[in-house]
């Protein structure tokens, strides 16, 4: 019996339960024995000019190595004059928008890395870096969306505006003006924090011409090919090591350049140096999470049929423009979501403000875009007074449609909407949840129970031309290494890579070694991002195994005398034998054994036609106390398809962290700053994280369509869970006080927020 | 100053800064690196260890508060190479993903399944309330805490 689709629990686990993972700050390598500790120093004010930096006090201090400031940066060459204009890539908007190593002459958010102090000890570091003085000049602050894109004051004054990434809305109103009902607003979708629970950590050693960089990072070849750009290396000079990472979620892909300047702080002064942030440190310097501002207007008809949809975003990117204008740009690709409207438009502007840079988190603009949508369909509903399942029904992308262009431009592979809503509808017992509803409608309950429905369709493996690399070994004792591109920071990347070899070859797991995130051992490869492992670094397993198979083959044929296509592999016993006859019989080290060098290679890189469209429904039932507006989540149903399931562990353990960092969203967490830009949840004290009591168990359905763009049939399920979770919880929210005439609540639902809308809707119905 | 603890069975006397943390000490002096740092409130506990058998979040200790008392990180839990039943629920539940969270997690567990060895899964999420995770969605996590009341009952 294959392997594929079976409970296999993880490989990686007895290490992590006994001894606890190798994170960066762990590493115990010879490199770093003698590392000084690096502190930044950073901006606590969130726009300022820097009139001087004086760092005579800290210097005098005992165990002050080095603080070293940009004047300290003359070794290395500013980068090509650039535009500044997107080009469509996730890389950093150059030109006139460049982003700083350290502050040069201005800081633009509470966080901003000005200077780095070295220090022999740990706690000398802090003690040292508040000793810097450092002399700012307070500019005014620019805050929020709408004073972004008002351009009066600006982050980047030789540029002339703070919106560097814009693709105009069509604002066409000729088909809403055809419509029985149109519905127009403006919906939030806040400014999260990522919060791996690890936070950033890099160690770095510049010996003999050789930089090693050890990072927690989901992608080690990208910070290597970001390194040697950065400092102005070949990247054979340079080493980047991911050793265990404590979580990404987004906001580790590649590195940034608290990373570099540590880098380029080892190669300066030949000093290991080690860093691993603290909370505090985190919460304001790594960068951040969704925090767009969506102008939503819908239309359609009385019997359910949505005719138009506009969605206008301004996304807030914060101080520097990390990844380009990607995630407005996602966002206005997947507007339309899992509906057929006949017409869709969509825009962005994307603007600075004195905050902390924004990049991608779970979902990357694709949550937004679900977020939005699914907002304005239950808004559509309440205003023809129609279940907001049966509208979602009457809308949907027929299944005889696919592959489906939309009109904003994707191409859906594979869906089958209705039925993963039916699904989950069967599942969460929906119409008895409606009438439990109106029992307590009817009685006046103050806890009022509130159901919401999601649909989704996302993109995975966005950029699926840029690939993934595996090289597998068989080695003559019959073991067999994978070297992967990919990057696990949780996922179980070496569980499931072993599974998809062990299919293929009958060589057993446990005599299979995963191996990744070494520049030395892989030095080409992508990594993790965008829900695109197991489709792209899997299906590169998938192909170097039956490479490698081909091989022995041959190596076999000729060991057995007998014909290539005669010779066939038991993948249960992992033996060659000729067809037919059981008595010859060659074990995977005898062949490996046969080869000039002693082992079976493959080396390959798979690259995918296109994206794949993971998609589903989530069904959230929530209690509401109407007095105090507390919110309780007591149910989350959910069917999630992307594609083959390989291993339904670890698939469903990726849908339950993608559902809870929905809940969080939904409910609790937000990225709070004052308003002279001063962040107001800098520790885990003040930024409500979502914890254990927070959440029910999940109920998980199964639903698998395969996608034809691989061979594993498989799509990307890293993210969908934070997709459909998140507006099918706010949904519940709004439902259970709809009857009250409450049309929308922003996240986070929060009591106060809750309570508001219920006192505002009841004050608009006496009047 | 100089403290002398026990942690993991094994006797440690170091001199330590009056400031250090318990979970510094741990880690740089003990070099026992399971137990992490997850942030500098006290809220995440992704350092939580046992001392003298009861759950603290080891950043909020200092080494000098620890000094004569007995440690437990989960380096110390498994015994002859047998996990604790703790750890294997946690390995069959699938209760760990990125694995930072988890040697305070499971700490955490067998402190309160000390307490209550039959909590319900509310209890437990309410036990667990100090100790975050971002992977999970703590739902494996609450599965393995059940199940392990369940073994050991």
């Amino acid at each position: 019996m294959s392997i594929m689709g079976t409970r296999v629990i993880r490989t990686e686990d007895p290490r992590l339960l006994t001894a606890g993972g190798v994170y960066v700050d762990d590493l115990r390598t010879p490199e770093l024995n003698a590392a000084a500790r690096l502190t930044f120093v950073r901006s606590p004010v969130a726009h300022a000019r820097i009139t001087g930096v004086d760092a005579s006090e800290a210097l005098s201090e005992p165990g002050v190595v080095a603080v070293l400031t940009f004047r300290d940066m003359d070794d290395l060459t500013p980068p090509p004059p650039s535009s500044g204009e997107w080009d469509g890539s996730p890389a950093p908007l150059g030109g006139p928008w460049a982003e700083p190593l350290l502050a040069v002459d201005t800081v633009r958010f509470v966080g901003e890395p000005v200077a780095v102090v070295l220090t022999d000890g740990n706690y000398q570091g802090e003690d040292a870096a508040d000793l810097v003085a450092v002399d700012y000049e307070p500019l005014p602050v620019v805050l929020g969306p709408e004073a972004a894109v008002a351009n009066e004051t600006l982050l980047f004054p030789a540029a002339g505006t703070n919106v560097c990434v814009a693709q105009p809305v069509p604002a066409d109103d000729t088909p809403f003006d055809a419509c029985d009902v149109v519905v127009e607003r403006d919906i939030v979708n806040q400014r999260v924090a990522c919060l791996p629970m690890e936070g950033r950590a890099t160690a770095a050693s510049f010996e003999n011409g050789k930089l090693t960089v050890w990072v927690s990072s989901q992608n080690a070849q990208v910070s290597r090919f970001i390194l040697a750009g950065a400092l102005g290396m070949a990247p054979d000079q340079i080493r980047v090591v991911v050793p265990d990472v404590g979580g990404g979620f987004g906001a580790k892909i590649g590195i940034d350049r608290d990373t570099i300047t540590i880098a380029w702080a080892a190669r300066k002064t030949g000093r290991s140096l080690r860093w691993a942030e603290t909370r505090s440190e985190n919460l304001v310097a790594m960068t951040q999470g969704r925090a767009q501002l969506q102008h939503i207007k819908v239309g359609g008809s009385r019997d359910g049929h949505i005719l138009a949809y506009r969605i206008d975003v301004i996304q807030d990117i914060g101080a520097y423009a990390r990844i380009g204008g990607l995630l407005p740009f996602f966002t206005c690709l997947m507007a339309p979501g899992v509906y057929d409207i006949p017409d869709v438009q969509a825009g962005f502007r994307q603007a600075f403000t004195n905050t902390t840079p924004i990049s991608a988190y779970r979902g990357a603009g694709r949550p937004e875009a679900a977020a939005a949508i699914e907002r304005a369909v239950d808004l559509f509903a309440a205003e023809i007074g129609m279940d907001p399942a049966e509208v979602r029904r009457r809308n949907f992308i027929a299944p005889d449609k696919f592959p489906f262009q939309t009109k904003t431009g994707a191409l859906y592979d594979t869906g089958r909407y209705e039925e993963a809503l039916d699904k989950a509808l069967a599942a969460a017992g929906y119409a008895q949840l409606r009438e439990e509803q109106q029992r307590r409608r009817a009685s006046g309950d103050p806890t009022q129970i509130g159901i919401g429905v999601a649909s989704y369709v996302e993109i995975t493996a966005p950029d699926p031309d840029a690939g993934e690399t595996a090289k597998l070994e068989v080695a003559d004792n019959g073991t067999a290494t994978v070297y992967t591109g990919s990057s696990a920071h949780g996922q179980g990347h070496h569980t499931a890579w072993a599974m998809l070899v062990q299919d293929e070859l009958g060589i057993p797991m446990d005599q299979i070694t995963v191996i990744h995130g070494d520049t030395d051992l892989i030095p080409t490869g992508v990594g993790t991002y965008g829900s695109r492992s197991l489709q792209l670094g899997g299906s590169a397993v998938h192909k170097a195994a039956l490479e490698v198979k081909d091989e022995a083959r041959h190596h076999a044929a000729e060991m057995l005398e007998a014909a290539e296509a005669d010779v066939v592999l038991d993948t249960v016993t992992g033996l060659w034998q000729v067809r037919g006859d059981p008595d010859t019989a060659l074990s995977w080290a005898q062949v490996a054994g046969h080869t000039s060098g002693g082992s079976l290679i493959a080396d390959v890189s798979f690259v995918q036609d296109r994206p794949t469209f993971p998609f589903g429904t989530h069904v959230s039932v929530v209690e509401v106390d109407t007095e105090t507006g507390q919110v309780k989540m007591l149910r989350h149903v959910t069917v999630d398809d992307a594609g083959t399931v390989v291993n339904p562990v670890l698939t469903e353990g990726q849908r339950h962290g993608g559902i809870a960092q929905g809940a969080a969203q939904a409910l609790l967490e937000e990225v709070l700053y004052d308003a002279d830009g001063n962040p107001l949840t800098s520790t885990l004290a003040d930024y409500a994280a979502i914890s254990p009591p927070d959440l029910p168990s999940f109920e998980l359905v199964a639903s698998e369509t395969p996608t034809d763009l691989n061979p594993l049939g498989v799509k990307g399920i890293g993210e969908a869970g934070s997709i459909g979770s998140t507006p099918a919880i706010q949904n519940a929210v709004v439902d259970a006080v709809s009857h009250l005439g409450v049309r929308h609540i922003d996240m986070p639902t929060t009591p106060q927020r809750v309570w508001a809308a219920i006192n505002e809707a009841r004050k608009a119905s006496n009047q | 100053m100089k403290v002398d603890l026990t942690v993991n069975g094994n006797k440690i006397t170091a001199d330590v800064e009056d400031r250090m943390l318990l979970v510094h000490f741990l880690r740089d002096v003990a070099d026992l690196t399971a137990t992490n740092i997850g942030c500098d409130t006290t809220s995440c506990g992704a350092c939580t260890v046992l001392l003298d058998g009861e759950s603290v979040k080891s950043c909020t200790v200092l080494a000098a508060q620890a000094n004569g008392h007995e440690i437990t990180t989960v380096e110390g839990l498994a015994s002859n190479g047998t996990m604790h039943p703790v750890q294997r629920a946690f390995h069959e539940q699938h209760g760990l993903q990125c694995g930072f969270c988890t040697p305070g997690m499971v700490m955490a567990i067998v402190s309160l399944l000390k307490e209550n060895p039959h909590p319900t899964e509310e209890q437990v999420r309410t036990g667990l309330e100090g100790n975050l995770c971002r992977c999970t969605g703590y739902h494996n996590i609450v599965r393995a805490a059940l199940a392990a009341a369940e073994v050991s009952s």
